[in-house]
C-alpha cells in the first residue's frame, strides 16, 4: 500500500516535468484558462445585439421617424430605409433579420384613431434574434406610441399586475452564463486530451511498455497520471474562476468556490478515465484524434452548457445521463449562480464519482492489452 | 585518378544542416557513372542525407550539387532529369503504400511516370515475375516480410526503367537469405543494363566488400574512398570494419579497444530463463510460434533474426508484458505472470528504440527508476554515482536524454536497467543504428556484467559479429527457432565458414520458406525507354494519383467510417443540441391564497406548452431551495387575497421569479410569462365586459417568415449541414496530405515528375467525392428524420454544395502545408474551421450583427456563403437566379486555395 502510494507519487512528479518541459503545450494552456475564455465569453452572445433592421417607410411623417428612431443601439443597428420591392430579397440574403412596413398615413390614421396596421417581418431562421428581437420591437414601439398619444410611456393599468424578477443573473448578461460553462468546456477539453494524448504518446515511444516490465501495477500508471495532470486542470480553472470569471468579467459568484473546486477535482477524475479509455480505444494518435472529436463534440453540446436540457428530446436527455458532464454542468450551475451548497449539490457529486469510477475500471482491464498488443 | 569513369554526379563544396545539427560538412566529392558505388558508415553520419541530396529529394543549401553534368539547384533541370533516377529512401517499405496490394503498389508507380494502361500491366508481370513476388501480387505491402517488402521497393524504383538507381540502406532489418537474394537480383539488373549506375548506402560492413567503390562517412564527412581492397591495404586491416575504425579521426579510434570475452565459468546449477513452448498469436497472424529454449546462469544468449521474425514478441513474452497464447516461461524457476511483481524485480529490460523518458536528465531518468524499484533511500545516490561513473555518464549528468548521442543513451538505458541490480537482462536490440565503437564499447559492459557478477543476459541482434560473441545463440525466422546452439557448433553443424552462411543454410533448410522467394530470375527486359521529357500538367498522372487515394480511402474503415458515420452523429447531436426551442419549463406556484381565482390563474400558465407545472410550493424557502437547486426555471408567488382583491378591482400583484442563471432562457421565460399575462387579462376582461380591451392604440402584424411555427430544427438543419460539410472534410483533407508526409510516401511527390498540382488535385478529387456522399446521407437524415423538407431547387443546392466541398477540401490542401503530424493536422484544422464557422458565419448571430474583425473574418469565410445558400434553398425556396453572388463568391475560393497550396507544399524536402 505504501509502496503503491510512493510509486504513483514518483511517477506523477515525473509527469509534471514531463509537462514543465513542454513549453509549448503550457502556454496553450495558460491560454486555454485566460484568453480563451475572456474571448469565448465576449465573443458571441445570444443576447439581442447589433440586430439589423430594414425600414420602409411610406408615411415619412414625424411619428413613423420617431418610432424608427427608437431602435437603437447596443440593440438595433441603424434602421437601414429601404423600399418595398427591396424587402424580399433582403431578408432572402439574410441581410437583415427584421423588415418593418410603416403604411402611409399612418400618423393621419392613429389620430383619426383607424387603428393603421405596422407590418414586422421576421426572419424566422434566424433564431437567436427572431424571437426575442420580435419583442424588443413590440414593446418599444407600444411605449412610443404610448408616450405620443398619452405623454406616459405605460399602457393603462390592468386588472392583476406581474411583477417579474429575474434571479441570480437580473439583467440577463450572457458571458455571465457563457464564462463559466466555458470553463467547463475546457477543463473537458483539456483533461481527456491530456490525459488520453499522453497514454498514447507514452505508447508510442515504448515508455509505458518500459513501466510495465517493471514492478509496477497499471493503476498506479494511471492513477499517476490522472493526479499530475488533474492538478494542473484543477489549477488552470482556478486561476480562470478568479481571475477571468470573477476577476476580468466582473461575474458575481453566489455560492462556495471550494465546493465548485472539490467538484471540479472529481470530474477531473471521471474526465481524465474517459481520456484514458479513448486512449485504449485508439491505436494510433490521429485515430485518437477523431475518438476525441466524436466524444467532445456531444460532451459540449449536450449536457445543458449550451442550452437546457430540457429543450432536447427525451432519449438525448436520457443517453446524457451517462455522460459526467452533464453532472458536473448542473452542480457549476448550481454552486456558481444560485448559491447552491452541498445538501443540494450531493446527488451529482455522487453521480460524478460512480460514473468515473466505471470508466477507470473500463480503462484498466483494456490498459495491459492496450500497451503491449497495439505495436505498428 | 585517370582511370575514373565519368561521373554520374559531382558535389562541391556541399554543407547541409537540420536546426543546430550539422548533417554534412563540406562535401567534395565525384561518384564515378556506370558502377555501384556504396556508401558505409553507422547510422547518422550523413549517408541518407546525401542520397536524398543526389535524388532531389533533398533541398541543396550550399554548395553545389550535380547530377548527368547538370545543376539539381535548377527546378527545370531537375523535372528533365527526374524520369531517368529511381530513389528508394530508407525504412523497410518507406514510401510504399501499406494497404495497397503488391501489383497496386508498381501500377501506382507507374502512374506518377504517366505511364498507360497497357505498358503499366506488361511492367507489373515483368519486374513481378523477375523479383519472385508474382505469387504475392494481390497480398498487401503491409503483410510482406522485411525482404519482400524491399523487392516490392525495387520493383517500384525499377518500373521507368532509371539510368541512376539510389538505395538508401536497402538490407537494413532484413534476414540474411532475403539480403543475399537482394544483391544477386541487383547483380542480375546490373548484367542486363550494364548503363545503369547504382549507389547504395549501408552499415553491414560485410556487405560493403561486394561494391565496386567506397566512401566511407563518419559525422558528416568522407573520410576514405577507395575500393573495398584499397581501403583494406590502406589501413593494414584483414576486414573492412576494422579498416572503418582505423579512417576514423585519431581521438575517436583511441576510445576504441579490441573486445576480449574470457571464457564463461561453467556452473550448473539451474536455468535463468527456461521457456516451454511459448506461441503468440494476434489474430490469425501467428508472430511466435512453438519456441523453447533453457538460457544457465550467467550466460549471454542471443537471439537473431531479422525484422519482424518474433524476436521482440519472445522478449515481451518472458518479461510478462504479454500473456502467450500458450506454453509457458519461468525464469529463476518461477512462473512468468503479468500479475507477479516479485519475478519482475529480478529482471533489467531494455525494449527495442529508446523507451525513457527524453524530457528528463541522466540523473532524474536514474533517479526515478532507483525509486520505483525502492532501493533504500540511502543507496540511490551512491548507486547512481556508480553508475555514471561506470558507463561513463558523467559528463552527460544533468543534460536531457533526448539530446545525447545515440551511443550514449544505449548505455543510460542499459544503466537505468541495472540500476536495481537485477540477475538476468532482457535486452531488446540494443545495439542498433550505434556506430561501430559505441557498439563495442556497449559490449565491454555487457562482459563485465556477465563474467564479473554473473547476471545472465539475453540479447537480440540482427548483427553478425555480435551473435558471435554471444555463449549460445538461437536462430530465429518467421517466428520459429530454427537452430539453437554456440556459434562455433552452428557453423559446424552445417559446414559453414561465417555465421551468415549458416544462418543462410538454415533458412534455406527451413520448409516454410517458398521456392518462390528464393528465385530471381529473369531479369527484366530491357527497352529502349527515351526518357522524353515529362509534360508540364498530365491528367493521367494527377489521376493515377486519384485512383490511389481512393483505394487507400477504401481501405481504412476507420477513416471512412469517421467520415459518413460521424457526419450523420454529429448532426444529430447539433440538430438537437443547438435547439433554441424553449418548451416545457419547470415552475411551481407558492399560491397563498387557494381562491377559484388563483386557480384559475395558474391553470391558465399550466395549460400552455411553454410550461410544465411540478408539485406546489409551501413556502418561501422552499421556493428558495427549488429554485436554487436548478429544478424550477419559474416560480409564481400568488398573495393571500389575490382572488377578493381581484373582485373588488384593487388591482393586486402576483410576483414571478425567473431563473436568469441561464440567460437566453430566462430571457425566454420572462418573455413567455408576460405574454401569458396578458392574455390572460384581455380575456378576463372579455369575459367581464364582453370586450376584447384595445391595449395598443395600433396593431403590429408580426410575420415569422420561412418558418412559420418558429420551430428551431428548421433553422438549424440546414446551418449544421455547411458546419458538418466543413470541419470533416477540411480534416480527413489535411490528414489525407499529412499521413504521406509522416509514412514517408511524399518522397514519391519529391522525385517523381508529378508536380503539386497534379499531386494535390489528384489527391483532393476522392475527398470531394466522399463529401458529397456524406452531403447526400446528411440530405435523406434532413428530410426523413428531422423533417425538414428542401423548399427550393435540389439541383441549385447539389450544386452549391459541389463548390462548397471543393473548397473546404481545399481549405484541408492548405492546412496540411503547414503541418508536420497527423495530430497536428487534426487539431489545426478543427481550430481553424471551427471558430470561424461556428461564431462569425451567420449560425447563430447574422454576419450583419457583427462588428469590425469578426465582420470581416465571416465576408472571407466561406461557410457564410454557403450557409446563406443553404437556409435560402431549403427554407426560402430560393434558386440559382437568386444566389449567383454567393455561387460567385464560392467559385472564387476554389483557385485561390489551390494556388496557395501549390505555392506552400515544396517539391523537395527541407
Amino acid at each position: 500500500m505504501r509502496r503503491s502510494l510512493d510509486n504513483i507519487y514518483r511517477l506523477g512528479l515525473k509527469e509534471l516535468r514531463s509537462l514543465w518541459a513542454d513549453k509549448v503545450l503550457l502556454v496553450l494552456i495558460v491560454w486555454a484558462f485566460t484568453g480563451a475564455i475572456y474571448a469565448a465569453a465576449k465573443g458571441v452572445s445570444q443576447e439581442l445585439h447589433n440586430a439589423p433592421v430594414a425600414v420602409v417607410d411610406e408615411d415619412r411623417s414625424p411619428l413613423s421617424q420617431r418610432l424608427i428612431g427608437a431602435l437603437t443601439k447596443p440593440y438595433f443597428k441603424p434602421a437601414q430605409h429601404i423600399e418595398l420591392p427591396q424587402m424580399d430579397r433582403m431578408l432572402d440574403h439574410g441581410q437583415v433579420t427584421f423588415a418593418i412596413v410603416i403604411p402611409a398615413n399612418f400618423q393621419q390614421d392613429l389620430n383619426a384613431g383607424h387603428r393603421p396596421t405596422i407590418q414586422l417581418n421576421i426572419d424566422a431562421t434566424s433564431m437567436s434574434q427572431s424571437f426575442i428581437g420580435a419583442g424588443y420591437i413590440r414593446s418599444i414601439f407600444v411605449a412610443e406610441l404610448n408616450e405620443y398619444l398619452t405623454g406616459k410611456r405605460e399602457s393603462g393599468d390592468a386588472p392583476i399586475r406581474l411583477a417579474t424578477r429575474v434571479r441570480y443573473n437580473p439583467n440577463l448578461i450572457g458571458y455571465w452564463f457563457g464564462g463559466v460553462m466555458e470553463v467547463i468546456n475546457i477543463v473537458t477539453m483539456l483533461t481527456v486530451i491530456l490525459v488520453g494524448a499522453a497514454f498514447i504518446r507514452e505508447r508510442e515511444h515504448g515508455t509505458l511498455e518500459h513501466l510495465l516490465a517493471m514492478p509496477l501495477a497499471p493503476f498506479e500508471i494511471m492513477l499517476a497520471k490522472i493526479w499530475a495532470n488533474g492538478l494542473i486542470v484543477l489549477a488552470g480553472t482556478t486561476l480562470s474562476l478568479l481571475g477571468v470569471v470573477q476577476g476580468l468579467l466582473q461575474v458575481p459568484i453566489a455560492g462556495s468556490v471550494p465546493l465548485f473546486l472539490g467538484g471540479a477535482a472529481l470530474y477531473l477524475f471521471s474526465a481524465a478515465s474517459i481520456g484514458i479509455f479513448l486512449g485504449t480505444l485508439a491505436r494510433s494518435m490521429p485515430q485518437f484524434g477523431l475518438l476525441f472529436m466524436l466524444t467532445i463534440i456531444p460532451l459540449q453540446m449536450l449536457s445543458g452548457g449550451v442550452t437546457p436540457r430540457e429543450s432536447m428530446p427525451l432519449f438525448v436527455q436520457d443517453i446524457m445521463l451517462v455522460a459526467p458532464t452533464t453532472y458536473f454542468v448542473r452542480l457549476a450551475q448550481g454552486t456558481l449562480y444560485r448559491g447552491a451548497g452541498l445538501e443540494t449539490v450531493w446527488p451529482d457529486l455522487l453521480a460524478i464519482i460512480a460514473i468515473g469510477a466505471v470508466f477507470f475500471a473500463l480503462a484498466l482491464q483494456r490498459f495491459r492489452r492496450a500497451v503491449t498488443q497495439t505495436q505498428v | 585518378m585517370s582511370d575514373m569513369p565519368p561521373a554520374i554526379a559531382r558535389l562541391a563544396a556541399v554543407t547541409l544542416r537540420y536546426g543546430a545539427v550539422s548533417a554534412l560538412q563540406d562535401i567534395n566529392i565525384a561518384l564515378p557513372a556506370g558502377r555501384m558505388v556504396g556508401l558505409i558508415g553507422p547510422d547518422g553520419v550523413g549517408k541518407s542525407s546525401l542520397l536524398a541530396l543526389v535524388a532531389g529529394a533533398r533541398k541543396i543549401q550550399s554548395g553545389t550539387v550535380e547530377v548527368f553534368g547538370g545543376d539539381l539547384a535548377s527546378r527545370r533541370f531537375r523535372s528533365q532529369v527526374q524520369p531517368r533516377i529511381a530513389y528508394m529512401p530508407q525504412g523497410l517499405g518507406k514510401n510504399l503504400y501499406p494497404t495497397l496490394s503488391v501489383a497496386e503498389n508498381v501500377d501506382a508507380f507507374g502512374r506518377l511516370f504517366g505511364q498507360g494502361r497497357a505498358e503499366r500491366a506488361s511492367r507489373i508481370d515483368e519486374l513481378l515475375a523477375a523479383t519472385g513476388l508474382l505469387p504475392f501480387r494481390d497480398r498487401p505491402a503491409a503483410k510482406l516480410s522485411g525482404g519482400m517488402k524491399q523487392k516490392l521497393g525495387l520493383c517500384c524504383a525499377l518500373v521507368h526503367d532509371p539510368d541512376l538507381l539510389i538505395l538508401d540502406e536497402p538490407t537494413t532489418g532484413v534476414d540474411p537469405l532475403s539480403r543475399r537474394q537482394f544483391w544477386e537480383l541487383i547483380d542480375n539488373i546490373r548484367a542486363r543494363r550494364p548503363g545503369m549506375s547504382v549507389l547504395v548506402a549501408t552499415a553491414y560492413m560485410e556487405e560493403a566488400e561486394r561494391f565496386d567503390w567506397l566512401v566511407a562517412m563518419d559525422a558528416g564527412r568522407i573520410v576514405g574512398t577507395g575500393t573495398a581492397a584499397e581501403l583494406k591495404a590502406a589501413s593494414g586491416s584483414t576486414t573492412l570494419e576494422q579498416a572503418f575504425i582505423q579512417l576514423l579521426p585519431e581521438q575517436r579510434r583511441r576510445e576504441h579497444q579490441a573486445l576480449v570475452i574470457p571464457p564463461r565459468a561453467a556452473d550448473g546449477n539451474g536455468w535463468a530463463i527456461d521457456a516451454e513452448g511459448l506461441t503468440q498469436r494476434f489474430g490469425d497472424f501467428t508472430a511466435v510460434d512453438n519456441v523453447s529454449f533453457s538460457i544457465g546462469k550467467g550466460e549471454i544468449f542471443g537471439f537473431l533474426g531479422s525484422n519482424g521474425c518474433g524476436k521482440t514478441t519472445t522478449m515481451k513474452m518472458l518479461t510478462g508484458l504479454l500473456p502467450p497464447t500458450s506454453g509457458s516461461a519461468r525464469l529463476f524457476g518461477q512462473v512468468v505472470d503479468a500479475g507477479n511483481i516479485e519475478t519482475r524485480r529480478q529482471v533489467g529490460y531494455m525494449s527495442q528504440g529508446f523507451s525513457l523518458y527524453g524530457e528528463l536528465s541522466v540523473l532524474q531518468n536514474l533517479d526515478l527508476h532507483a525509486r520505483l524499484f525502492h532501493l533504500p533511500a540511502a543507496r540511490i545516490a551512491p548507486r547512481i554515482r556508480e553508475l555514471c561513473q561506470r558507463f561513463g555518464l558523467e559528463p552527460y549528468a544533468d543534460m536531457p536524454a533526448a539530446g545525447l548521442p545515440l551511443g550514449i543513451r544505449q548505455r543510460l538505458s542499459l544503466a537505468v536497467a541495472v540500476v536495481h541490480e537485477p540477475k538476468l537482462l532482457i535486452l531488446d536490440e540494443p545495439t542498433s543504428g550505434v556506430d561501430p565503437v559505441a557498439r563495442d564499447q556497449f559490449w565491454a559492459l555487457l562482459i563485465e556484467l556477465s563474467r564479473e557478477q554473473g547476471v545472465t543476459i539475453f540479447i537480440s541482434t540482427h548483427f553478425m559479429n555480435e551473435a558471435e560473441r554471444c555463449d549460445r545463440i538461437s536462430l530465429m525466422h518467421a517466428g520459429r527457432v530454427l537452430a539453437s546452439d554456440t556459434p562455433a557448433a552452428l557453423r559446424q553443424a552445417s559446414g559453414a565458414d561465417t555465421l551468415e552462411a549458416a544462418f543462410i543454410r538454415y533458412l534455406e533448410q527451413a520448409a516454410d520458406v517458398p521456392r518462390s522467394e528464393t528465385v530471381a530470375e529473369p531479369a527484366p527486359v530491357v527497352r529502349n525507354t527515351s526518357h522524353a521529357k515529362a509534360p508540364a500538367f498530365s491528367l493521367s498522372r494527377l489521376l493515377g494519383i486519384t485512383w490511389r487515394e481512393s483505394l487507400e480511402l477504401m481501405r481504412d474503415p476507420i477513416r471512412l467510417a469517421f467520415a459518413l458515420i460521424g457526419s450523420v452523429l454529429l448532426m444529430f447531436v447539433l440538430g438537437f443540441g443547438i435547439s433554441m426551442d424553449v418548451e416545457d419549463l419547470r415552475f411551481a406556484v407558492l399560491d397563498r391564497d387557494q381562491s377559484p381565482e388563483s386557480r384559475d390563474y395558474i391553470q391558465n400558465i399550466a395549460g400552455s406548452r411553454y410550461f410544465s407545472q411540478q408539485p406546489a410550493l409551501l413556502d418561501s424557502a422552499e421556493l428558495e431551495r427549488r429554485m436554487a437547486s436548478g429544478e424550477l426555471s419559474l416560480a409564481l408567488e400568488i398573495p393571500p387575497g389575490y382572488g377578493r382583491d381581484l373582485r373588488l378591482g384593487r388591482h393586486p400583484e402576483i410576483a414571478a421569479w425567473v431563473d436568469g442563471a441561464l440567460p437566453f432562457r430566462g430571457e425566454t421565460a420572462r418573455g413567455y410569462m408576460q405574454g401569458l399575462h396578458l392574455q390572460y387579462i384581455s380575456d378576463l376582461v372579455t369575459e367581464v365586459t364582453g370586450d376584447r380591451p384595445q391595449l395598443l392604440p395600433t396593431d403590429i402584424a408580426s410575420r415569422y417568415r420561412y418558418n412559420q411555427d418558429f420551430r428551431s430544427i428548421y433553422a438549424m438543419v440546414p446551418a449544421v449541414i455547411p458546419m458538418l460539410l466543413i470541419f470533416i472534410p477540411a480534416i480527413l483533407m489535411a490528414l489525407g496530405v499529412v499521413r504521406e508526409k509522416e509514412l514517408g510516401s511524399i518522397t514519391n511527390l519529391y522525385v517523381t515528375p508529378v508536380t503539386r498540382l497534379e499531386f494535390l488535385l489528384g489527391k483532393q478529387l476522392p475527398y470531394v467525392a466522399v463529401a458529397m456522399f456524406s452531403f447526400l446521407l446528411l440530405l435523406l437524415q434532413a428530410v426523413f428524420v428531422f423533417d425538414v423538407p428542401v423548399k427550393g431547387s435540389m439541383l441549385a443546392l447539389s450544386c452549391g454544395t459541389l463548390l462548397y466541398v471543393t473548397v473546404t477540401t481545399g481549405i484541408g490542401l492548405l492546412t496540411s502545408t503547414f503541418v508536420r503530424t497527423q495530430i497536428a493536422a487534426l487539431f489545426g484544422t478543427a481550430l481553424l474551421t471551427m471558430l470561424p464557422t461556428i461564431q462569425f458565419s451567420g449560425l447563430t448571430t447574422p454576419v450583419g450583427s457583427l462588428e469590425h474583425g469578426a465582420y470581416w473574418i465571416g465576408q472571407a469565410f466561406p461557410a457564410s456563403y454557403y450557409l446563406v445558400l443553404s437556409r435560402g434553398i431549403f427554407t426560402k425556396a430560393l434558386g440559382f437566379a437568386d444566389l449567383l453572388p454567393q455561387f460567385l463568391a464560392l467559385l472564387l475560393f476554389i483557385p485561390l486555395l489551390t494556388a496557395a497550396a501549390v505555392a506552400r507544399l515544396p517539391k523537395q524536402e527541407g
